[in-house]
């Protein structure tokens, strides 16, 4: 993390024995991982587990007092394979990254590291983008934790379990040989919530230990015949194990009576919300007491099939609350009941959706549903159901649905993307629409208004990959984007790479803030921040050209429209034949300003002189036709009713959280849009110089000024 | 089995209370979420607060809610991860379109919500991208907050927070604390903006006036905000003769109605031009004026006057170079500029203004034959346009591009024999001609043909486009003529018009238009 600081989190890491954590829930997991003695963690930012790394990455005196090597991976196959040093060795490792679409990139490691097994314990930490506010596809993670038999613990979102399950969870995977996934959805990330701390513990077997005495055994790789056993073993040895630690240790929680008519099945995730409904149904209460059997998954696989044919015998129905589709774990509980003949009722999908986020609102109305069915006497007296219907149902409010404007994200106040789209749309107005294949990272935003640019996007570092079968004669090239981000994951190689052995003829826009910027400002490989730690000012244009690309361009200021119209004009119509990579370089807004802001503040106190830059509208010169916001879509850069009765249409207006970035002026100078545009430079602390020049300046336009104005009728305001 | 031995448990009938705040991604939503937690944790509460930040960090709609409950001891709560609709205490939208979307998502019930809302608006770009005015109705979410709210608090907290140099987190906290509607005593709120520790003194000044504000609500808009000047009585004398001469016209020759839009017409084109311009822009409004009354106008309030009144001020004082220097060069706008952008009294302030002049803007600037010279050799206007046509960096500081300004502006001596003027001015006459055509037999069609002058706006393509539209959408007039219900099509069509860059809409519409007959 380069510009934001997490020194008051890296204090919460050192809270010891007895003391009481405050924060959020991804925290208390990085708090867990020391506390349960790992010696490494590495992984990939991104929501929602940003912060682990973030965190981490500020704590160094805290890991080395301990220890602990900390990496951020250069992709989540990077990080996941990591993993592997707790093959052989009894040493304690975590790795985390988002998921589905980093478990996608790190299956391939993910499914060797689960054949051949662990010594030590080796945890991957998933942050389920799932339900409102996830960036990525609808998918579950449980599907990778099946068909590699890795075992999937979903705590309940309270830290206390949470931290518990990511301790057990190294002693699951040593006792079963198997790296252990653990599932966290946005939310349970994001939660606020305390818990009781431990020391943090130093790792009994270290790293330097393990290099100075290696050890390697020839069944723990996966090639034939030991690729064959391994299956055989995850059955036989491996599967047994963590049933039987499962069970010795009770992973797997009951709330509520012992028996009764039906009983509900509920993944550790979804306990929460499943709670507030039943209480809502006036069959549980806030502090977890319920009259309804209640079992909760922590562990969503394996199932324990004893516990689960224990909890439905006997029971008239149980209902399965599993968010997220396949129903995987109700089509288990539907064999586990078929095989041992059990005659309980099961539901689950079929009172609740099959697909889309599990809120309150939607379990409430599954359960209603399900005890209707099969133990109506419960919804007997229940208390008054918030129900927001009538007041939906109001023609006020449902008139609000159109009044009420979408508000999605974009590009933040002076981000050194904005002008590349501009110039991207100014292409367009010459040279017609293109095919454009995006990518992943802040420069997707690109897809919505105010630029509407960007046809698909298929992976991180995919964007020019996804445009390889666009490789014919046609009077019009593809473009393709990508993030400085999306390159080093894997772009250089899966994009570049193919592009130049395929002699691809496309145009490559790499969009180079500094930073990881989408996932919250990392650093990555060409980030220009000197580091201690890592080896930063690697050039992308320099690793381009290695790879053999022959037309590339830099761009140092990506805020220069018209050079960047140009390049891109340049790059579409050149004869020269291969990729043609345009590497647009500006620094990340949000972070130049962080870094910059402080800075300035401190430069202005002592005195020192700067200019500060800011944009400005000149209202009388605005028409209001919003051509420069329809460029724009910059938050600073709004409109504004005027209080004259001549004028129908608000007037474009830059209010005070304008930095000045200057993408206003450039796009209203290539677009030929007009003057209205002002960049206001105040010197700070003007010097002999300043103050003279300044002074002649002003007498002589203030002469002429003045002269004009005696001659114009002064109207009261 | 019977039910007794079902319920064995007695249940406790506590129940959290729940708050949500609707923010926009950067608005401190995080901060007020954390000042809540950390105060009701203080006072020995339980307290858990839940975000999705994700993508919508970025400027995007999101929510933050926070849930508490006091909990007896060894006890621990679980508390939801997300609102249920028909089952929020508290609401703080921190835009007042972001109320209107709590209240459409349910959030807002009249049983039990406490909607604190901040009246202002920052624009969605679904709103400031439109060529016209694409501003939500806020009377809309007031209407609907009032059918579904327990009670409401709204006022524009940004600018509260601002006038105390803090931001919209700590004014929502005050309006928190001054409803009254969480069991915590105000020095507990402070105490938690105190705990934060940054800008303490700044939020706390903005949290006093937005206690005081939700307390007292009748006060807050008797308060005197910012000393808003009153306004001049537009046809009040401004002590020039030859003026106040002309302003004495529209108050003795001009019926009520359309005073005051002629009052500032006149305004606007004697400040573009000089006082015979305005003199010949009252003579063109009797003669209108004229038209009206023989078409009945004394009935319908002279409406098609006091169009005219309007639209042709803005049509006479169209924006040329001229008028863009002279508002640049002015003493008045580097006073407005200062204020503006916060220049503080050591501080020298530069602007620099972004030009791309064309040739067409220099001809334009040409009396009207050389300029026709000129036009009818696009060969030599290409050649040219390659020196003129580009980027120019204004200085308007510094002497030698003030001059250059100052002389461009001088050019007003010549303005009215420029191609410019005489293009416009024909283009006055064609629209007025039609209007005038159509008045005797459509009086609500002409009165609209005379607003749609208001399609015609900006510089260069924007200009062009502004025009194109203009004629594209007159050309439906013979169609609308014979027709009732005229006006109301020309309305639409001018409304389309303003819904996109490209006409989409109003392709559409024009669509509409031509099946009408059918």
């Amino acid at each position: 993390m380069a510009e934001r600081s997490f020194a008051r989190e890296v204090e919460d890491l050192k809270l010891g024995d007895g003391d009481v954590f405050r924060g959020e829930g991804i925290l208390a997991i990085t708090k867990a991982l020391l506390q349960a003695g790992v010696s490494y963690v590495g992984g990939y930012q991104g929501a929602p587990i940003s912060h682990l790394m973030d965190v981490l990455a500020d704590a160094k005196d805290v890991l080395d007092e301990l220890g602990v090597h900390f990496e951020s991976s250069a992709s989540e196959a990077t990080a996941a394979a990591t993993l592997s040093a707790s093959v052989m060795y009894p040493i304690r490792g975590a790795v985390t990254f988002k998921s589905t679409v980093g478990t996608n990139v790190a299956s391939d490691a993910l499914a060797n590291l689960a054949s051949g097994g662990v010594t030590g314990g080796a945890m991957i930490i998933v942050g389920e983008d799932y339900g409102e506010g996830s960036s990525i596809m609808q998918e579950r993670s449980h599907a990778f934790a099946m068909k590699s038999q890795i075992w999937l613990l979903d705590p309940r979102p309270n830290l206390e379990t949470i931290v518990k399950m990511v301790e057990e969870g190294f002693e699951l995977s040593e006792a079963s040989n198997t790296p252990v996934m653990l599932e966290v959805r946005i939310r349970t990330c994001h939660v606020h919530g305390h818990f009781r701390t431990k020391d943090n513990k130093k790792p009994d077997f270290t790293l330097r230990q393990a290099l100075e005495s290696p050890k390697r055994d020839v069944n723990r790789i996966v090639l034939p015949p030991a690729s064959y056993l391994h299956e055989k073993e995850k059955i036989e040895k491996r599967w047994p194990a963590a049933v039987q630690f499962i069970k010795d240790r009770k992973l797997n929680e009951h709330f509520g009576p012992a028996e009764g008519e039906t009983g509900i099945i509920v993944q550790g995730g979804m306990f929460n919300n499943t709670m507030r409904a039943l209480q809502i149904l006036g069959l549980a209460d806030v502090y977890g007491n319920t009259t309804v059997p209640v079992h909760v998954l922590n562990v969503t696989y394996p199932l324990i099939e004893d516990e689960l044919a224990t909890f439905c015998a006997g029971k008239k129905a149980v209902l399965m609350v599993e968010e997220g589709q396949p129903e995987f774990l109700e089509q288990a509980l539907a064999h586990i009941l078929r095989k041992r003949d059990i005659q309980t009722k099961l539901s689950g999908k079929d009172v609740l959706p099959m697909a889309g986020e599990y809120t309150t609102q939607v379990l409430l109305k599954g359960l209603k549903a399900f005890f209707a069915d099969h133990e109506r006497p419960r919804l007997g007296n229940e208390p008054p159901i918030p129900d927001p219907e009538p007041v939906l149902a109001d023609p006020s409010v449902k008139a609000l649905a159109q009044v009420v404007p979408p508000r999605p994200p974009g590009f933040c106040t002076g981000c050194p993307e904005r002008p590349i789209f501009a110039a991207m749309k100014l292409v367009e107005k010459e040279l017609g629409q293109h095919h454009i294949a995006a990518d992943i990272g802040c420069h997707l935003f690109s897809i919505l208004p105010p630029f509407d640019i960007g046809a698909t996007t298929m992976g991180y570092g995919l964007g020019p990959a996804s445009a390889s079968a666009f490789n014919v004669e046609a009077d019009k090239r593809p473009i393709s984007i990508m993030g400085d981000g999306g390159f080093w994951h894997n772009g250089l190689n899966s994009s570049v790479g193919n592009a130049v052995y395929n002699k691809h003829d496309g145009v490559i826009m790499i969009v180079d803030n500094y930073y990881s910027a989408a996932t919250g400002g990392q650093d990555i490989l060409s980030s220009r921040a000197e580091s201690k730690r890592r080896a930063t000012n690697n050039s992308i244009v320099d690793a381009v050209k290695g790879v053999g690309v022959k037309w590339v361009r830099q761009i140092d200021h990506t805020y220069d429209v018209g050079k960047m119209r140009a390049t891109l004009r340049e790059a579409l119509t050149t004869k020269e034949k291969g990729p043609k990579v345009i590497v647009a370089s500006s620094e990340c807004m949000l972070n130049k300003q962080r870094r910059v802001k402080p800075l300035l503040a401190k430069a202005a106190k002592e005195g020192k002189r700067l200019v500060r830059e800011r944009f400005g509208v000149d209202e009388d010169v605005c028409t209001g036709d919003h051509a420069c916001i329809r460029l724009s879509g910059c938050p600073s850069l709004s409109m504004k009713h005027l209080d004259d009765p001549l004028r129908d249409d608000p007037v474009a207006s830059i209010d005070h959280t304008c930095v000045g970035c200057g993408n206003c002026g450039e796009v209203a100078e290539a677009a030929v849009l007009c003057p209205s545009f002002y960049r206001a430079d105040v010197i700070v602390n003007p010097n002999g110089l300043d103050r003279l020049l300044a002074r002649m300046r002003r007498a002589v336009i203030s002469w002429l000024s003045a002269r004009r104005d005696r001659r114009r009728i002064a109207f009261p305001a | 089995m019977t039910r007794h031995e079902t319920f064995p448990t007695s249940l406790s009938t506590d129940r959290p209370i729940t708050l949500a705040i609707l923010a926009m991604g950067g608005q401190g939503g995080g901060v007020l979420a954390d000042w809540i937690v950390g105060m009701a944790e203080a006072q020995g509460w339980t307290a858990q607060s839940t975000s999705v930040p994700g993508v919508a960090q970025r400027t995007g709609a999101t929510i933050y809610y926070i849930e508490m409950v006091k909990a007896p001891d060894g006890v621990h709560p679980i508390l939801a991860l997300m609102p249920t609709p028909g089952d929020v205490d508290v609401v703080l939208a921190a835009e007042f379109m972001e109320a209107g979307r709590s209240i459409l998502r349910g959030l807002v019930t009249p049983d039990r919500t406490t909607l604190i809302a901040s009246t202002h608006r920052a624009y969605a770009i679904a709103e400031k991208q439109k060529p016209g005015d694409g501003a939500a109705d806020p009377q809309a979410v007031v209407t609907a907050s009032g059918v579904a709210a327990k009670r409401v608090i709204a006022s524009d907290l940004d600018k509260l927070a601002a006038r105390h140099g803090s931001v919209i987190s700590a004014s929502l906290f005050g309006s928190l604390a001054g409803a009254g509607v969480l069991p915590f005593p105000r020095e507990a709120f402070e105490e938690a903006i105190r705990a934060g520790g940054k800008g303490v003194n700044a939020s706390l000044a903005a949290f006093a006036a937005a206690y005081d504000r939700a307390q007292n609500p009748d006060a807050a808009s008797a308060e005197p905000a910012e000393a808003i000047p009153p306004k001049a009585d537009p046809l009040a004398p401004v002590g020039h003769p030859g003026f106040d001469a002309l302003l004495a016209r529209v108050r003795g020759d001009l019926p009520a109605e359309v005073r005051l839009l002629a009052a500032a017409g006149l305004r606007k084109v004697v400040d573009f031009q000089d006082l015979a311009y305005g003199e010949a822009y009252l003579a063109r409004l009797a003669d209108l004026l004229a038209a009206d009354r023989a078409a009945g106008g004394a009935d319908r309030g002279f409406a098609f006057t006091a169009a005219c009144a309007k639209y042709l001020a803005v049509a006479m004082a169209y924006d040329d170079v001229i008028r863009v220097a002279d508002l640049k060069t002015r003493g008045s706008r580097r006073e407005r500029v200062s204020r503006e952008v916060g220049v503080k009294e050591e501080e020298i302030l530069y602007t620099t203004e972004f030009m791309h002049p064309r040739m067409e803007e220099v001809i334009g600037t040409m009396p009207a034959a050389l300029g026709r010279w000129f036009e009818a050799r696009p060969g030599l206007v290409a050649r040219l346009d390659r020196f003129v046509s580009r980027g120019r960096r204004v200085r308007t500081g510094t002497i030698r591009w003030y001059l250059a300004l100052y002389v461009v502006a001088g050019l007003k001596r010549i303005r009215l024999r420029t191609l410019r003027h005489s293009r416009e001015a024909a283009h006055v006459d064609v629209w007025l001609g039609r209007a005038l055509d159509v008045l005797p037999r459509n009086y609500a069609l002409a009165v609209e043909i005379i607003g749609c002058r208001r399609l015609v706006k900006g510089y260069s393509d924007t200009h062009a486009r502004g025009e194109a539209k203009f004629d594209r959408v007159l050309s439906a007039v013979p169609m609308l003529v014979d027709r009732e219900d005229g006006a109301d099509w020309l309305r639409r069509l001018k409304q389309a018009a303003l819904m996109d860059e490209g006409g989409l809409a109003l392709d559409g519409a024009l669509k509409t238009v031509a099946t009408l007959g059918e």
